[in-house]
């Protein structure tokens, strides 16, 4: 268990005057699936967007892969085609079709031939379970499908870690399942993944730590069985209690 | 209720109402009490006089000589008549690869190559005077629709690709020039210049030059004006408010006559020239600010997947900002080309003949045509409607065809 791939340190941030991340310190080993909880407003999505940079941290120091994250262009390019990152509301490109969708980044970033890139989104595709999908448009699919090929967009570029942003958190109930199900999966199959969600039956099933976020500081962290059957900080308690009565 | 029972064929009294026989929607409509009917009467009445008074003037009273007499004044103005095959090359080109493009793209350029046809087709068979109504100029016409066949086979062809198509295109847009303006004396294509140049021709070619020099123009202006460069970020924006704090007119007339003054006569640029890159920098200003628009509709988390997917700000741009941004903004980008179309009118003040200024110099050649400037505005204004209404077709039937997929 010494083999980190992400190394957050003191990681610092602020919009305007206020400050969202009050320093956020986070080792993540290779293989490893964290979960990150907490209420809306406790900077977990700001977090895990400084990760690939979509935010940028004032303080501190975060390092991907042995690469830390810098003003250096060369860098975050190379680190953001190692990380994927799946959004709460899909961001599929709307103008493209599925397919176009996975392939872009394959073939202008990673240089691969057109054949190569659409066979591996076939192989995808099929991985999430929509083979079927590949020549529709996203506003064709259901909000579960759509989640799906952003999954499938992500895991394209064969990152070495997935960034998950509430993924469930814009879909219909029945949908969610679809979701999680590829997700568990993806775990299962080895990938580094940081999930921000407040499905604690995925927290179960599959996370090796979990993260309580609040007011832009890490409140409680633990394993699974830790936090659900003995959180130590009163607000973690209080907040367990009104998610899962729910 | 479970699903079964929803599959159910509904019962005939609950069935969505079947459409009204047209006697029975009239009887509802037009004639449901004796106040409507009284209306409908009445508005019938007018449409009847009015449309007959109109038909009466255009086929009875109205004289149409001085449209009819040389329209080939309209079409060319000046442009030497032992040269006019040039001009007949041009449109063949265009009518090639307009052919071309129905074969690739089908859709909307099938409807482009069928009006042009069709455009074509009566102008090649309309009874006309001068010397419209030649052999040569009626086989000049024809000889397109085979063109516009030909091409439609070729582009058809597997291996035509579309970047071939464009290529095609902007190879035509830079030849047609020189081939209009000629290489110089005692060469094949002696100089035409372009004071002799008129009418429909040079209407065309400031519009069309116009919108294809001030889109890209007008994009990266807009893109500018986004720019997180200072210096590109304040050019533009001075670029942009200032050509837009300034009438069309004024533009023209700086570009024509005070840029003469100024540039030393060997730098002297051709007057059509000046005139087009006063139409294309304002043009330029307001198409910058209706695609700002559009980029302002791309919603923060497409670039953020973009850039999640590792692509770098360039690509962001090029492949999920623009089309989604330049789609939204479709109908005021064709509005701007329509006004800057018309606006092409305005090159009459630094005395170009494009179509209207050839159409008051005829009204002022002829003693008998002083007093029928009614007929020939009237003429005009058809001309410009008929494709001003095309350009707005156009941009109906690109938005339905680019709408696949809209959220």
């Amino acid at each position: 268990m010494s083999d980190p791939i992400i190394i957050c340190r003191d990681v610092e941030k602020w919009f305007g005057d206020f400050q969202a991340l009050k320093g956020i310190n986070m080792e993540v080993n290779k293989g490893e699936v964290i979960v990150i909880f907490g209420p809306s407003g406790s900077g977990k999505s700001t977090f895990i967007r400084t990760i690939n940079r979509i935010e940028v941290h004032q303080r501190g120091q975060i390092i991907v892969d042995g690469m830390e994250l810098t003003h250096d262009v060369r860098n975050i390019a190379a680190i953001r085609s190692e990380i994927g990152m799946v959004f709460q509301l899909f961001n599929l490109f709307p103008h493209l079709s599925v397919l176009q969708n996975i392939t872009l980044a394959p073939i202008w970033v990673r240089k691969w031939s057109k054949d190569e890139a659409e066979e591996i989104a076939q192989q995808l595709l099929e991985r999430v379970g929509i083979p079927e999908q590949a020549y529709k448009f996203p506003g064709q699919l259901s909000g579960g499908q759509q989640q799906r090929v952003a999954i499938a967009r992500a895991l394209a570029m064969q990152p070495k870690i997935m960034l998950f942003d509430e993924p469930t958190s814009a879909l219909d109930p029945e949908m969610i399942k679809e979701v999680l199900d590829v997700m568990i999966e993806l775990a299962q199959s080895g990938m580094t993944m940081i999930v921000v969600t407040h499905e604690m039956s995925f927290a179960r099933a599959v996370a090796d730590r979990m993260f309580f976020f609040d007011e832009g500081l890490v409140v409680e962290t633990g394993t699974p069985d830790d936090i659900f059957k003995n959180p130590q900080e009163d607000r973690t308690k209080l907040f367990l209690s009104q998610i899962l009565t729910t | 209720m479970t699903d079964a029972g929803n599959t159910q064929p509904a019962p005939a009294d609950i069935r969505p109402p079947s459409q009204l026989k047209p006697i029975v929607w009239v009887q509802r409509n037009l004639f449901n009490n004796w106040f409507n009917s009284v209306l409908t009467v009445l508005a019938l009445g007018s449409i009847y006089f009015i449309g007959r008074a109109v038909l009466e003037w255009a086929f009875f009273t109205a004289d149409w000589r001085p449209v009819t007499h040389n329209p080939i004044l309209y079409l060319v103005g000046q442009y030497p008549r032992d040269q006019l095959w040039r001009v007949g090359a041009s449109l063949l080109l265009v009518s090639f690869l307009t052919g071309m493009s129905w074969g690739k793209w089908k859709g909307i350029m099938r409807s482009f190559a069928l009006l042009l046809g069709i455009g074509l087709a009566i102008l090649g068979i309309i009874p006309a005077g001068g010397q419209l109504g030649s052999l040569a100029v009626r086989i000049f016409f024809l000889i397109n629709l085979p063109a516009i066949y030909l091409g439609y086979l070729l582009g058809s062809r597997k291996f035509v690709t579309g970047g071939l198509v464009l290529a095609g295109w902007l190879l035509s847009f830079s030849l047609i020039p020189f081939l209009l303006r000629g290489t110089g004396e005692g060469t094949m294509l002696p100089t035409v210049e372009t004071s002799m140049w008129g009418g429909l021709l040079v209407t065309l070619i400031l519009a069309v030059g116009g919108i294809l020099l001030s889109f890209p123009l007008g994009v990266l202006l807009a893109l500018g004006r986004r720019s997180s460069l200072p210096v590109i970020k304040l050019f533009s924006i001075g670029f942009i408010e200032g050509i837009r704090g300034v009438p069309l007119v004024t533009i023209l007339f700086m570009s024509s006559i005070i840029l003469a003054l100024f540039l030393p006569p060997e730098l002297r640029i051709d007057r059509l020239v000046r005139a087009l890159i006063g139409m294309t920098i304002f043009s330029a200003a307001y198409t910058a600010e209706n695609v700002r628009g559009g980029l302002q509709a791309v919603p923060a988390g497409q670039i953020e997947a973009a850039k999640a997917v590792g692509l770098n700000n360039f690509q962001t741009t090029l492949f999920i900002v623009l089309p989604q941004a330049l789609r939204a903004v479709i109908p005021a980008i064709v509005g701007q080309f329509i006004s800057l179309f018309k606006d092409t009118t305005l090159v009459i003040i630094v005395a170009i003949n494009e179509l209207l200024n050839i159409g008051k110099s005829i009204l002022q050649s002829d003693v008998e045509f002083l007093q029928l400037q009614f007929e020939v505005f009237i003429f005009v204004a058809a001309v410009f409607w008929v494709l001003s209404y095309l350009m707005s077709f156009a941009s109906r039937r690109l938005e339905t065809a680019l709408g696949v997929g809209e959220r």
